[in-house]
């Protein structure tokens, strides 16, 4: 079974170094996840494409206990709905990204402890595929 | 400087679920009693400015109330769109295009988490099928790290959900009106961590109305006007932790909640140590303590001393949320913010009965927050 990326252009994928690609304004260095047409601190519209760092540190972080309203929530809901934990990702000098963590129970996840970028399933869609997105594991 | 407006009625439709009545049905009913209230008849009124999210055309109340051909303004600024509606009533009075006008909030939602297409909060649509898409959990993200930060404990949140519906108790206008324990908040379901069910408020029904005029002319309406000092809308600015944020930039800044604060502030020439009563955007009972500080009320991390003494009961020194707040009243977001109006002109005029601020408090202060990162803010005195 084939396994499709959550969207075009939001990580690279299949590979065996993974990143998240955000974007880098040539007039400012402002970097954006996930990559955008104009700078949102300068307003000009110079931006280039940029890989993301793999690793960084938590920043801020909560547990998603129900189910998102589905659609447009694309995981199990439901019964079948797993609680997950979420938080932002500071990669260092470039971005926060929020995302999906590996580790759900709030005694493990402390603000400032070290991440590293992996890729997961996410759920299926309507052609039978499995959907990958982009989560943060301890390391 | 002097005041340039003046609040003379006030409505309320009662907040909660009303089979058989309509988003507009409420509308009217706010307005009626507003009117009632300030004195005046349907057709003196010379502008209107209606706030709704599931209401497309606050304007077709008008079919209840009189065709009168009068101005009147729909907006939508998500949980800030009363204090728009009432900057707006507030401008057109200050610019002298009228001078006798209303603001009204109206909504009927359904139960559960706020949903929307994340294309229209200028969110990628992959944002929502990761479950990202969901005001909550920015909630307790936003908690989770002010309480590490600041050190705001478990049991401070469940003080301030359990404040609220005490005063929802003695709010007949109120939809949740039974008193929960700290006990059964802490341990009532986990849904965002740190935040429990009961420490969240609910989207519901109701309806809010404000009759304003120009200030000079507020004494041929009534002996206790109540002035608009200030009434300020503030987006984000880069580097704010906001809510549907995907990303956020490594610079860090203050929130759109401090900016309105502060513009708030200076237009009215009143600083924090002058307020008396206090209504703050409490969407979960982390948002009432994160936003004393950024309202300036005290600063960051003094709330846990502050709460567990009472300060921000209706007999302490700020008191904060008197009528319930949302957590007890729940959120009509067209209606939200002139419910906290309401209470703050009773409070003002010393008619707010059993939940009377003692003292005669003279300066009353009015907070929103909501997505996607915009606020308002309102000063009142007599
Ligand atoms: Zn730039």
């Amino acid at each position: 079974m084939a396994q499709v990326p959550l969207a075009a252009g939001l990580f690279s994928w299949p590979s065996d170094d993974p990143r998240l690609l955000g974007s880098e304004c040539s007039a400012c260095a402002m970097v954006t996840f996930p990559s955008q047409d104009s700078c949102p601190r300068c307003a000009l519209t110079e931006m280039v494409s940029k890989p993301l760092a793999r690793r960084g540190r938590l920043w801020a972080w909560t547990t998603q206990n129900f189910p998102p309203p589905s659609p447009p929530y694309a995981g199990a809901s439901g019964k079948d709905f797993k609680p997950f934990a979420v938080g932002y990702v500071e990669l260092s000098g470039e971005v926060k990204v929020e995302a999906r963590l590996m580790e759900t129970d709030p005694a493990k996840l402390q603000n400032g402890m070290e991440m590293e970028l992996v890729i997961v399933p996410l759920g299926k869609n309507t052609d039978g595929d499995d959907i990958v997105t982009f989560a943060f594991t301890a390391c | 400087m002097n005041p340039e407006v003046a609040i003379i009625g006030v409505g309320l439709h009662p907040f909660g679920r009303f089979a058989g009545l309509s988003g507009i049905d409420m509308g009217a009913i706010a307005i009626r009693r507003a009117l009632a209230d300030a004195g005046v008849e349907w057709r003196d009124i010379q502008f209107a400015v209606g706030g709704s999210y599931e209401v497309d055309n606050p304007d077709a109340v008008v079919a209840l109330m009189g065709l009168t051909g009068i101005q009147f303004t729909d907006v939508y600024n998500g949980c800030a769109t009363a204090a728009s509606a009432l900057a707006l009533a507030a401008q057109t009075i200050r610019l002298g295009d009228h001078d006798l006008g209303l603001a009204v909030g109206m909504d009927k939602h359904l139960p559960g988490a706020f949903s929307a297409d994340p294309r229209n909060y200028a969110c990628p649509s992959w944002y929502g099928e990761m479950g990202h898409f969901i005001t909550t959990k920015f909630f307790g993200m936003k908690i989770n790290k002010y309480m590490t930060d600041h050190g705001i404990s478990h049991e401070t949140l469940a003080r301030v959900a359990a404040k609220n519906y005490r005063n929802g108790v003695i709010n007949p206008n109120a939809f949740r009106r039974k008193a929960l324990s700290e006990e059964e908040i802490l341990n009532s379901a986990m849904l965002n961590y740190p935040l429990t069910q009961y420490m969240f408020c609910s989207p519901d029904e109701g309806a809010a109305a404000v009759v304003l005029c120009k200030a000079e002319k507020a004494h041929l309406y009534t002996d206790t006007p109540i002035y608009l000092r200030a009434s300020t809308v503030r987006t984000r600015r880069l580097g704010a932790f906001e809510v549907h944020s995907p990303w956020l930039p490594i610079e860090e800044t203050v929130g759109a909640t401090v900016d309105a604060s502060r513009a708030a502030y200076e237009l009215a020439g009143i600083g924090p140590e002058d307020v008396d009563v206090i209504q703050l955007q409490d969407t979960d009972a982390g948002s009432e303590v994160i936003h004393m500080a950024e309202n300036g009320f005290c600063p960051d991390g003094e709330q846990e001393k502050l709460i567990a003494e009472g300060t921000t009961e209706i007999g302490g020194r700020l008191p904060i949320n008197t009528d319930g707040g949302l957590i007890a009243n729940g959120e009509p977001i067209g209606a939200s913010g002139l419910r906290q109006i309401h209470e703050i002109v009773h409070q003002l005029r010393g008619t707010a009965g059993e939940r009377q601020v003692p003292g005669n408090p003279r300066v009353g202060y009015t907070q929103l927050y909501g997505a996607p990162g915009t606020a308002g803010v309102s000063i009142l005195s007599l």
